[in-house]
């Protein structure tokens, strides 16, 4: 007797993702689709994708979808869950939208502990316009904005947005995680879907930050990428949960 | 006929309410009717002062440059005003607190002593507008005095009945009290 | 009713069914903003925000709208120039909002003062690319309730952004009004396009990017079709006086407002002078000038600007009559009086009184 181990989730449209080979985003958007279905949420799901390599989420999640201007992602997702409180609403993230030009939406939706799920996708970079300098950029390292790496002196440090919006009194689930192993990708599975639970039981603002490879900008081939994030990234940014005020609430 | 009249004093004399009493009893008479409150970027302190403007037809520009009426509650806004007003206007004095001449000889004066009024009757300040008011439509029959009590039943629903005596008693005190003169 | 502008255009949005309203603290409009905070809360299913900036009430509005809600933000010209990233998102997504913008003097932080000076922000765009949004002017207490009931349901019928033009006087000015009356806005009609959970029917998206080139013109032009049908159909203007006048002045707002007085002055004086009155900025009352100016050889248009609209009034004429412009930029009121001077000089000038 066959027994079928591995299939494409049912919210995953018949589409070829169009991202690079090694990027992190197939892998979260097949996640986010088993999630949903594993929830049994589809019927009342909406997500809201940024501009960036993922505005074309709705090319590949079977869910209703609403776009969001760069960086606005919190403020749409507010004036959905707002005007729709018992839906499940969530955000979809690069570290430009979310950590520069989106800054200040984000940290107030969190602030008023806005009942929506924040999926932050971070990869030290601008994907999409060629992999200039993001906000979460490393110290020394290339991008196509900071030839010669980047210069303290001259472009400040990484920012950590997780631990500042954890500092909200509104946030109230936050962890960090990767995508890099199946076994850490079993980990932000785990988180992704807590943090989905935690907006369905109406407890307030919840991110889940997704250090994600980007092997074309990082000019690595996919292995050293994987590598990288774990010998490196997380020197700058720690795999573990940031908060949890939820506890056992949530299992 | 477009009667325009400026309310002018101190912030926190009533004045904004003086207005809108008179304006809610205008258009309770079937008149036309615009009030503006002067607004800007400071929060208190200073002059506060709006403008009604009354006409058996359509109101155009609800600003009045040179005001036909002006009640006037204290020395800056005398300043401010008095050189406005319309040739043949008429300006209504809290002689409580205007200590300052009239300069003008082209317009008539009233006087209230709104203040020692309403010191004496009430032992408070707080109905100075109202005395005033009373004194404006005396001086001005630009609404009868019971459209102005019937605003304040209006304006003021739901208040203690002893207000609105004393609201009522106000109107009188201004009304019958107004002197002619400078 | 006397009531505030500011007062009776948030009370007529939640009369015409506004369940959604995010704003951000500017002069001269903030008696707007806080209406809504305490009435929205007396609303069960109302909600309102104040949001962290401009941007973000706009977007906020943006979301509202994907889900069906008939949704309002409103500010001030420093404001809305914060909020054109937005509009253009609305526009470009299809969805309706109701935008109000209290103007005041600018540019740059300017003053707080009446001015007509958004104009241009508002007709032709204003944020990137090609569209327009639907720009209502009124011109008194009245007409702020009636055309805010009219702007909701614009936006609705032409999935569009209206923007409510109006500056500090008209906002903080009070007049007698008759509130329209309220509906509920469950009992409007079903939305095809909304974003609430895919139950019952396949997953929908509302999304502006279009990367293939061919879609991306093939939808400019179809939002092309719905402004010519909204050209079609919706211009409102007032004519006063115009029947026998040899000068007809344009004026839109406050400025139509001053110019009435003064046209009554001018018309004792014997003038023959009447006035336009754009209610639609956007549409322009194109046609109805083109008519005048069979007759009506001189036209003088008045703003408190230093001249927008006097623009859509030549392209309207092709040159078949001579425009005039007076502008008091700045956040200056005029007087009839002024205004008055200005015609008849303007008249005896033309020697418009030998013209019979």
């Amino acid at each position: 007797m066959e027994k079928k181990v591995f299939e494409r989730p049912k919210l995953l449209k018949k589409a070829v993702f169009h991202y690079c080979p090694g990027c992190g985003h197939s892998i979260l958007h097949r996640l986010i689709a088993e999630i949903i279905e594993e929830l049994d949420i589809a019927h009342k799901v909406v997500g809201v994708p940024p501009a960036g390599c993922a505005v074309l989420a709705y090319d590949y999640l079977d869910i209703d979808m609403g776009e969001s201007p760069h960086g606005r992602c919190a403020a749409v997702a507010t004036g959905i869950k707002r005007s729709l409180p018992d839906r499940v609403v969530f955000t979809y993230q690069g570290d430009g939208d979310i950590a520069a030009i989106g800054t200040a939406e984000t940290i107030h939706a969190a602030n008023r502990g806005e009942n929506i799920t924040t999926i932050f996708v971070n990869n030290g970079c601008y994907g999409m316009t060629g992999g200039q300098m993001a906000p979460t950029t490393l110290i020394g390292q290339n991008s196509s904005t900071t030839p010669g790496g980047r210069d303290y002196a001259r472009d400040g440090a990484p920012i950590d947005l997780s631990e500042m919006l954890a500092l909200t009194k509104g946030s109230v689930y936050i962890e960090r995680t990767t995508v890099n192993s199946p076994a850490n990708i079993r980990k932000t599975k785990r988180a992704i879907t807590r943090a989905f639970k935690i907006q369905m039981a109406g407890l307030g603002f919840s991110l889940v930050e997704v250090l994600s490879p980007c092997p074309t900008n990082w000019k690595m081939n996919t292995v050293d990428s994987c590598k990288w994030i774990e010998e490196t990234i997380t020197k700058t940014y720690p795999l573990k949960v940031i908060k949890d005020t939820v506890g056992d609430k949530i299992q | 006929m477009l009667k325009k009249t400026v309310f002018a004093g101190f912030g926190g004399q009533g004045v904004l309410m003086m207005g809108y009493l008179y304006a809610v009893a205008a258009m309770r008479e079937g008149k036309e009717v615009t009030y503006l409150p002067s607004y800007g970027a400071e929060m208190r302190g200073g002059t506060a002062n709006c403008t009604i403007a009354v006409s058996d037809e359509e109101i155009f520009s609800p600003v009045a440059s040179s005001p036909d009426h002006a009640v006037i509650l204290n020395n800056p806004s005398l300043i401010k005003f008095e050189s406005a007003l319309t040739r043949g206007g008429l300006i209504v004095l809290n002689s409580s607190l205007v200590d300052r001449k009239t300069s003008r000889d082209d317009i008539t004066v009233y006087r209230v002593p709104a203040n020692e009024l309403a010191k004496k009757h009430f032992n408070d300040d707080r109905s100075v507008n109202i005395i005033m008011l009373g004194g404006f439509i005396a001086a001005t029959k630009m609404t009868s005095i019971e459209s102005i009590v019937k605003a304040l039943h209006e304006i003021f629903k739901g208040k203690k009945s002893d207000i609105m005596a004393i609201n009522e008693k106000s109107l009188t005190l201004g009304a019958e009290l107004v002197i002619k003169g400078a | 009713m006397l009531m505030r502008g500011s007062h009776v255009i948030a009370e007529s949005a939640i009369r015409a069914g506004c369940r959604f309203y995010a704003g951000y603290p500017i002069t001269p409009q903030n008696e707007l903003t806080e209406y809504m905070a305490g009435a929205m809360a007396k609303v069960s299913d109302a909600t309102f925000i104040q949001a962290e900036s401009e941007i973000a009430a706009i977007n906020m509005v943006l979301g509202a709208a994907m889900t069906g809600a008939r949704a309002m933000t409103s500010s001030s010209s420093p404001g809305l120039s914060l909020k054109q990233e937005g509009i253009s998102f609305l526009a470009a997504s299809e969805l309706p909002a109701v935008i109000i913008n209290t103007m005041r003097g600018g540019p740059g932080l300017g003053n707080i003062a009446p001015a007509q000076g958004d104009y241009f922000q508002a007709t032709k765009g204003g944020g990137h690319g090609d569209y327009h949004s639907i720009v209502l002017a009124p011109a008194s207490g009245q007409e702020q309730a009636d055309l805010t009931v009219k702007a909701f349901e614009c936006a609705d019928r032409y999935r569009s952004p209206v923007i409510i033009l109006i500056d500090g006087m008209m906002g903080q000015m009070m007049e007698p009004v008759i509130l329209p009356e309220p509906i509920d806005p469950r009992s409007l009609p079903p939305k095809s396009y909304i974003l609430n959970g895919a139950s019952q029917r396949p997953s929908r998206f509302i999304k502006s990017l279009i990367l293939d080139t061919r879609d991306m013109e093939e939808h400019n032009w179809k939002l092309q079709r719905k402004y010519e049908s909204i050209t079609r159909d919706l211009i409102l203007h007032e004519s006063y006086l115009t029947n026998d006048a040899n000068l007809v002045v344009i004026a839109y707002g406050t400025a139509a407002r001053i110019a009435k007085g003064a046209i009554k002055r001018v018309r004792e004086m014997g003038l023959k002078v009447g006035l336009l009155r754009p209610i639609s900025l956007y549409p322009f009352p194109k046609g109805a000038i083109v008519e005048l100016s069979r007759i009506v050889k001189h036209f003088l248009v008045f703003e408190m600007s230093t001249g927008q609209m006097v623009e859509d009034v030549k392209l309207s004429l092709e040159g078949r009559s001579k425009v005039h412009f007076y502008g008091r930029p700045g956040g200056i009121i005029s007087t009839p009086d002024e205004i008055s001077k200005v015609i008849s000089s303007l008249y005896y000038r033309q020697n418009l009184e030998e013209e019979q």
